[in-house]
């Protein structure tokens, strides 16, 4: 389980002086609209950190202190939490971030397959490595929950279905 | 066939009438087909008025542990004086399932008409929809007709001017399976690791933010509305008559090695092999079918034999050496190597594991690591044995079910296909022989 409750000290969100807080105008109203909605500040830790990485595209350290400093959490709290879902990326990833399911339903119907046809097509020479363009990640996603729909694929927030190796080039030509 | 699609003549539908009807989406459509209605007369009875419809309608737990819905509302105390909350488990995840995702997509008034009486019934103001963090589409359809309901004064501090308060908001998860746990989901609402909670204290004394708090799946509550419009009467006679103990009807989601993937409502209780052969069209051509996983990956594999005797509801597949479970069939033929399938459905638990029992977390991951080396060809004659020792430590020790789900289709596996595992490990024991002599 996640750590203790954290004392309201806010001494933890110093950040490199690099760091624009997220949190600032439109943000902090998001915020403080999607607070209102939970009895305690952490219940908002879920919705922040996915604030933060629309803004930047990934979740680095100094995010997650702002993070921790806004709902009065510690940064080690807030990695914790961070690091448990998938979705939530540590690092930054491709333009294009591409998810590809292979659980069994998918992979009965060719799913590695289609997984392949991405890294081959993007230049990405493994799983998770962004290519060298910076464009493209490619990973392996557990079940999508589109299992009738083999092979479904994730572009960003984007969702696809029915996806075969052979649409994989017309797939990457469409996007900018 | 895909999406959206004709229903078949011997469809049910109640839930999926309107898929792939992109007007039933809006609240003005839904109002049209009859939406909030329900709502509306549900506001005008007592919360145990409504529970003991439900009750009577025998209507069970869709997200697969089949609790009597019911039942599980009663047990929420009305005159507790603490804040009540209902969840909406809409964490989607089980492989082979993707039949909420298609209800929130076409008829989400109808999940939020669902949610409203639900929470008015267990007596709580506040309702989260827990939406996996990948269901981009049903997230944006859900939060425009929570937008739509607002607007239109269904939701709010004064719902349908009855004065009382029904306010539901979406959480968005982020990517984790566990999450659909009910204990775990309640975590991750909260801004925590969606580890598991030991139960005791259940939910209903103690639940989200230490209240009250009840958790039902989307299509469970998505059937509520049918069942105040029409009355548990009628929700009974969905079913077969001599089993009671199943009514209503159940989305299933097809998938895998079949003519016709796609989601089909059926009365409970309707013929499998019906199922398989007349609505899902079948195997592919020149193929047969060779093994059926019922009801999402979690539950025991089936014999082409057992499938084809089996009827769709929560006894009929027991009764057939496994259970129905979220409704995710997932079909695979003949030209599968059904082991490798296995090893791939372990490393999704071994993937999925919250780590905090050791059971589950050293289990999944040596279960996926043997099975991957009897794909590999080096496995042994003793591995099956280990599996299976692994697999009994597996079952019934840990806090939530996920280990026990991850052994489910090892034993079921080795127990009903035992051959294919040998004929792998053989293989390698015919090339090693010239090598050691």
């Amino acid at each position: 389980m996640g750590g203790v409750d954290a004392p309201a000290d806010t001494s933890h969100g110093t950040h490199a002086e690099s760091y624009t807080p997220v949190f600032v105008g439109p943000r902090r109203e998001q915020l403080d609209a999607v607070l209102t909605r939970y009895p305690t500040k952490r219940a908002g830790l879920l919705p922040a950190l996915w604030m933060v990485q629309e803004t930047r595209g990934w979740i680095s350290e100094e995010g997650m202190a702002e993070v921790a400093q806004v709902l009065e959490l510690t940064p080690a709290y807030v990695k914790g939490v961070v690091t448990f879902y998938t979705m939530y990326h540590q690092h930054p990833v491709g333009k294009y971030f591409i998810q590809v399911c292979t659980t069994s339903p998918c992979a009965v119907c060719g799913a590695e397959g289609v997984r392949d046809a991405f890294l081959r097509h993007t230049g990405c020479e493994e799983l998770g490595v962004t290519s060298d363009d910076g464009r493209f990640t490619v990973i392996e996603v557990e079940c999508l929950g589109a299992c009738g729909f083999a092979t479904p694929v994730m572009i960003n927030e984007r969702f696809l279905e029915s996806v075969t190796p052979e649409n994989v080039p017309d797939i990457l030509a469409g996007l900018a | 066939m895909g999406y959206p699609h004709k229903p078949h003549e011997r469809e049910a539908v109640v839930l999926s009438k309107y898929f792939g009807d992109p007007e039933a989406a809006t609240l003005d459509g839904w109002k049209k087909r009859g939406g909030y209605a329900a709502l509306q007369k549900a506001l005008g009875m007592s919360p145990p008025e409504i529970v003991s419809i439900v009750k009577d309608s025998g209507l069970r737990g869709r997200g697969g542990a089949g609790f009597p819905t019911g039942v599980k509302w009663s047990f929420m105390k009305l005159d507790d004086g603490k804040p009540h909350y209902l969840c909406c488990n809409a964490d989607e995840s089980e492989p082979g399932t993707f039949k909420d995702r298609e209800i929130m997509r076409w008829t989400p008034h109808g999940l939020i008409e669902g949610c409203a009486i639900g929470a008015y019934a267990i007596g709580a103001e506040t309702c989260y929809i827990y939406i996996r963090g990948e269901f981009t589409d049903p997230l944006e359809r859900v939060e425009a007709a929570l937008k739509e309901a607002y607007a239109a004064g269904i939701l709010g501090a004064n719902a349908m001017g009855t004065g009382k308060t029904i306010n539901i908001y979406i959480h968005r998860g982020a990517g984790a399976y566990i999450c659909g746990e009910e204990t775990a989901l309640m975590n991750s609402i909260e801004g925590r690791r969606g580890n598991p909670r030991i139960k005791p204290p259940f939910p209903a004394v103690s639940g989200v933010f230490g209240q009250p708090t009840t958790i039902n799946n989307v299509e469970t509550l998505a059937a509520v509305p049918h069942i105040l419009n029409n009355g548990a009467d009628w929700y009974k006679k969905f079913g077969r008559p001599d089993n009671p103990k199943s009514p209503g009807t159940k989305l299933f989601s097809v998938c895998g090695n079949v003519q016709r993937p796609g989601n089909y409502e059926v009365p409970l209780g309707f013929p499998f092999k019906d199922f398989l052969y007349d609505l899902c069209g079948g195997p592919k051509p020149g193929r047969r079918f060779k093994a059926i996983i019922p009801g999402g990956i979690s539950v025991p594999i089936q014999t082409l034999d057992e499938a084809e005797a089996s009827f769709m509801d929560y006894e009929g597949f027991v009764e057939q050496g496994t259970m129905l479970g979220s409704g995710g069939v997932i079909v695979i033929d003949d030209a599968q190597n059904l082991v490798k399938q296995i090893a791939r459905a372990a490393r999704f638990f071994a993937h999925e594991s919250c780590a905090q029992c050791t059971q589950c977390r050293e289990g999944t991951s040596w279960t996926t690591r043997i099975l991957e080396r009897i794909v590999a060809g080096d496995g042994s004659s003793e591995d099956l044995d280990t599996l299976l020792e692994i697999a009994d430590n597996m079952t019934g020790k840990t806090i939530c079910v996920l280990s026990d789900s991850c052994a489910v289709p090892v034993v079921s596996g080795i127990h009903k296909f035992r051959g294919d595992f040998e004929a792998l490990i053989k293989k390698k024991t015919v090339h090693m022989v010239p090598a050691v002599a």
